[in-house]
């Protein structure tokens, strides 16, 4: 019987089992890429919502306190979306008949809910607190990004839980003095990890064991 | 073709039989096209999973105002019925017993503040001044009055700059003798062109404001004397 195969083929096989292993591994890479790209968490996708509100306006230009709008944030595992009261009380004057702010007179005068797209939206299954992280000096920018430069709002953060594990492992890398939670500018200084050991102590933050533990967000 | 490879399986197999005395070859062969069509196909089923959000992610229970179909209004946090009292004894704390935005107020503050009917013409807090209140006065007063008042109650801030309509000085004589509970007073139920901030300031930070606009008001005109006697030296040295 003539041989049907030339003897380079031996070679070829060899290789395309490598080339395949090879291969799989790409596949995995890339998905586990693709899995945490911003294409699949949306991050820096700015949201269209209803009405156009800026908070580079508002917050970056204007100067208006986070707290101004989002009251509980201090207080609460849910920061607070300001009620069309709070709008109307500037928009009752200014911008009175300006067509992008239709939407909230109506809303204002005839008790209706204004639907707003949410931006950072974390599965049911996770359990996440505003208030303690606020309290315990993580920086609004820390999670949010520079919200005040920002004409429409959008993630800057995966929300994976990789993304929440990186910082309870070491959450000196990142914590702040307290008074400087809502200061959009501030910028960790040189010395970031000696100063935040410090305000790791002082504000009594628990061990990475803890916090990194899976009861602590899934409960 | 069909012949030919039929009697060419059945020769591979009849070898692979003999050599390793498997006794189930077709089974086996079965369980390895399945595994290599999972293999294949699973990191694709992946792929069309991670893009559906499953019932986990989004459970059947309410979160903060999350929409509702059940109530007319579409809203799932409803709300108070009027009269509503909290499940804690406020009385207790008379500080927050007015926290009736509408003026009206559902209890009588106990003895603290039993002369202050009127809250409005309240001379004096609820509560002892500490310098903790102030400070508090001051960050709160800085997060809700300054965008209109600015942070010296002067009355020009970015918002008012930006054409709403100006509100008047603290530094005003009319304003500097207003007794403290009218400051608590504007706050609470709003005041011409000024909407309330019943909403949006509890009722113990309204006293910390209007104890805080107090010392803006007198930083103003304080003299020397008003200095404690510690502090007064070091502000000697300095003008000289
Ligand atoms: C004038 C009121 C106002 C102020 C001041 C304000 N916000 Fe907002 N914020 C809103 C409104 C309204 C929304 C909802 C619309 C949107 O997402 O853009 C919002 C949304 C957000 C969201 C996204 C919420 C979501 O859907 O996930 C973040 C994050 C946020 N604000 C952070 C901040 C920070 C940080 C500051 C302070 C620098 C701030 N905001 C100041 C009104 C305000
Ligand atoms: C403390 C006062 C204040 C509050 C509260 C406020 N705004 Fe504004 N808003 C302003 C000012 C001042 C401007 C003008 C901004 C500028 O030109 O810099 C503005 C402008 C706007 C505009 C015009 C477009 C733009 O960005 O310039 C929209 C739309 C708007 N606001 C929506 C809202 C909504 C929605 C809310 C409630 C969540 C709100 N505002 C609450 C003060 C306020
Ligand atoms: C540790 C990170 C972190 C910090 C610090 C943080 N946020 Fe958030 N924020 C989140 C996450 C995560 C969500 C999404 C919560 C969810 O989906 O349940 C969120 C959601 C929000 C929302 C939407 C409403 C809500 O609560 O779901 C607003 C508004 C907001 N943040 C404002 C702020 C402001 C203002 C500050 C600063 C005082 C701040 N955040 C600080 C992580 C953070
Ligand atoms: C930049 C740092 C940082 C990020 C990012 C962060 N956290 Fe935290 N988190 C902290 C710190 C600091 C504490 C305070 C720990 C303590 O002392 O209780 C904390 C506390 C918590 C607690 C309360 C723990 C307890 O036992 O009281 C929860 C729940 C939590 N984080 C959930 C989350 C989730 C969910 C995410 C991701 C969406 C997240 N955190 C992202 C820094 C962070
Ligand atoms: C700091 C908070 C935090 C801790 C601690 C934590 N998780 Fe998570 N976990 C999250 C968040 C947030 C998500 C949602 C991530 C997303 O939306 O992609 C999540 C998602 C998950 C998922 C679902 C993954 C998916 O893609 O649907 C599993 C499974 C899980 N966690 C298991 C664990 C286990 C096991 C532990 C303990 C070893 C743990 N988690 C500890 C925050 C946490
Ligand atoms: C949206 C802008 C705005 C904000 C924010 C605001 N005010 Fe005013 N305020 C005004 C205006 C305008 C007037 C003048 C009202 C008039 O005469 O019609 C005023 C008047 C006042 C007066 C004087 C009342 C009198 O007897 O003449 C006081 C006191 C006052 N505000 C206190 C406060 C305090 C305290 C806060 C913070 C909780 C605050 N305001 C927040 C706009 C504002």
């Amino acid at each position: 019987m003539p041989q049907i195969f030339h003897r380079s083929t031996n070679t070829i096989a060899r290789v395309s089992i490598f080339g395949g292993l090879f291969f799989l591994a790409f596949l995995v890479w890339a998905l586990y890429e693709l899995q945490a790209s911003s294409y699949n968490t949306r991050a820096f996708v700015a949201r269209a919502q209803p009405v156009q509100f800026s908070h580079k306006h508002h917050a970056g230009d204007d100067g208006i306190d986070c707290r101004y709008c989002h009251t509980t944030v201090e207080t609460s595992a849910f920061a607070g979306i300001p009620p069309v009261k709070t709008c109307m009380n500037c928009h009752s004057q200014l911008f009175a008949d300006n067509a992008y702010l239709a939407i909230v007179r109506d809303s204002f005068k005839n008790d209706k809910a204004i639907h707003w797209t949410r931006v950072h939206d974390l599965p049911d299954f996770a359990y996440f607190n505003h208030s303690i992280h606020v309290n315990k000096g993580v920086g609004c920018s820390t999670c949010h990004g520079r919200v005040d430069e920002m004409p429409l709002t959008w993630q800057v953060a995966s929300l994976q839980m990789e993304w929440c594990l990186e910082c309870h492992r070491a959450p000196e890398k990142y914590v702040r003095p307290r008074d400087q939670v809502f200061n959009m500018d501030w910028q960790p200084p040189p010395d970031q990890v000696e100063q935040g050991k410090k305000l790791v102590e002082q504000y009594r933050i628990q061990s990475a064991n803890v916090i990194t533990s899976c009861s602590t967000c899934h409960r | 073709m069909l012949k030919i490879e039929k009697s060419g399986r059945q020769k591979t197999e009849d070898r692979r039989q003999k050599r390793s005395g498997d006794k189930f070859p077709r089974r086996r062969e079965r369980i390895w096209r399945w595994l290599s069509t999972f293999c294949l196909l699973s990191p694709a089923f992946c792929l069309l999973l991670s893009g559906c959000r499953q019932d986990m992610h989004d459970q059947p229970k309410y979160t903060p105002f999350r929409p509702s179909e059940f109530f007319a209004d579409g809203r799932s946090e409803r709300p108070l019925v009027d009269g509503t009292v909290p499940r804690r004894d406020l009385r207790a704390d008379p500080a927050r017993s007015d926290g009736d935005s509408s003026g009206g107020r559902a209890f009588q503050p106990d003895e603290t503040s039993a002369a202050q009917t009127d809250l409005a013409k309240a001379t004096t807090l609820p509560f002892p001044l500490t310098k903790e209140v102030l400070d508090r006065g001051q960050e709160r007063f800085n997060i809700s009055c300054a965008p209109c008042h600015s942070r010296g109650g002067d009355g020009d801030g970015m918002v008012a700059q930006r054409g709403f309509r100006h509100p008047p000085s603290y530094h005003i004589d009319r304003l500097r003798e207003a007794p403290l509970g009218h400051f608590y007073d504007v706050m609470t139920n709003g005041f011409g062109a000024m909407p309330s901030y019943a909403d949006q300031v509890a009722p113990r930070d309204r006293w910390a404001i209007a104890a805080y606009i107090r010392a803006l008001q007198l930083s103003r005109n304080a003299t020397l004397a008003d200095v404690p006697p510690a502090e007064r030296s070091k502000l000697e040295e300095k003008k000289q």
